[in-house]
């Protein structure tokens, strides 16, 4: 009599019962609308801003915590089209954004700056806008390329955004197509500037949607 | 003259890069005649061309790599007519060229196993390489 071995059931995969990545953080990941210790810093920021020579602390204090912040800027690795290339560059060795305290990471839950280099398609799009929410706050955006400022050769196109600024908030836009790395690094150092003048944390500006 | 003789379509083009045109009806039968027969084993590609109100057009370029014969067939769907017959039973490798088809011009291709779009996401309306798709139609926040 033949004896057939048991066959292994495979249990299913944790991450099967989620539908999608969206809808996990959705349950996992949601943040209240106005965050309750942010708003209490910034009032006590204010009340001491407003208290007899309280300036100076808060000014030395912002000074303090805007170099911090400007010395660390990890932008997330997003490369979309042929900007991509120039901004691989720009990290490499020659132009070597490393000396600014940049490092280009993996992983957008670890990032400070998104880096649009590219065309982003109207497919793209809310994947680009998902990545840039699991950004943490504080966090900036460059728009490289005329693609990603304006729609650039492809404005006229079916499937283009015109303009990444329709979806996410835009701090520094540079020029090009594609834009050397000389002119992404001036961005970028643009941006270190814009960094270290930022009064507080808090209200960041809204995207623009807009139709011609 | 092989080919004027079976489909009573004559053969254009040069000796050994050829142009049929056939009616829409013929067009599995026609590639089938290329494939079997002229030994065109390979499809090159498979497009269409909107006319405008003289109607779509669907072309295919099949190739017989050992004898260096290639042979375009075309077919005329007529004015306001969007169906055509599918050559996936025929040329395994047309099926995406014939979802691309349907993405871009609304071609239903007729006996294709798995007719969806391909490049564009699901939701998308209208086909936008069709003359009559008006580009700058506004898709907020995007567009």
């Amino acid at each position: 009599m033949e004896v057939k071995a048991p066959v292994p059931q495979i249990p299913p995969a944790v991450w099967t019962e989620f539908k999608d990545l969206q809808e996990w953080e959705k349950y996992h990941q949601e943040r209240p609308q106005g965050d309750q210790y942010s708003s209490l810093l910034e009032s006590v920021a204010e009340g001491l801003h407003h208290f007899p020579g309280g300036f100076a602390l808060t000014t030395v204090a912002d000074s303090f915590l805007n170099w911090a912040r400007k010395s660390s800027v990890w932008p997330v690795t997003f490369g979309l089209a042929c900007c991509a290339i120039e901004m691989m560059a720009t990290f490499a060795s020659r132009f070597d954004v490393e000396r600014l305290g940049m490092v280009p990471w993996a992983s957008p839950r670890h990032s400070d700056l998104m880096i649009v280099s590219g065309t982003v398609t109207i497919k793209m799009a809310p994947m680009l806008k998902r990545i840039y929410d699991q950004m943490p706050d504080p966090k900036w955006a460059v728009s490289m390329g005329s693609c990603a400022n304006s729609g650039g050769p492809f404005r006229h196109g079916y499937h283009v955004v015109k303009g990444v600024d329709r979806v996410i908030p835009v701090d520094v836009y540079v020029p090009g197509c594609p834009p050397p790395p000389e002119s992404l690094l001036n961005g970028l150092l643009l941006l270190q500037d814009q960094i270290q003048h930022f009064r507080q944390t808090g209200q960041r500006a809204a995207p623009t949607p807009k139709t011609d | 003259m092989l080919i004027q003789d079976r489909l009573g379509a004559p053969a254009g083009g040069e000796e050994r890069a050829l142009v049929v045109t056939v009616p829409a009806a013929q067009w599995r039968e026609l590639a089938g005649f290329a494939k079997e027969t002229l030994g065109c084993r390979y499809l090159s590609f498979l497009s269409a061309v909107d006319w405008k109100e003289e109607g779509l057009e669907v072309m295919a370029r099949v190739e017989n790599l050992d004898d260096n014969v290639s042979l375009t067939v075309k077919t005329r769907l007529g004015p306001g007519e969007s169906h055509c017959q599918s050559l996936v039973a025929v040329y395994r490798g047309a099926d995406w060229m014939e979802r691309e088809c349907y993405d871009m011009f609304g071609i239903r291709f007729d006996g294709h196993p798995d007719l969806r779009r391909i490049l564009l996401p699901q939701d998308w309306e209208g086909h936008p390489l069709l003359k009559s798709y008006a580009v700058d139609t506004p898709h907020p926040p995007y567009r």
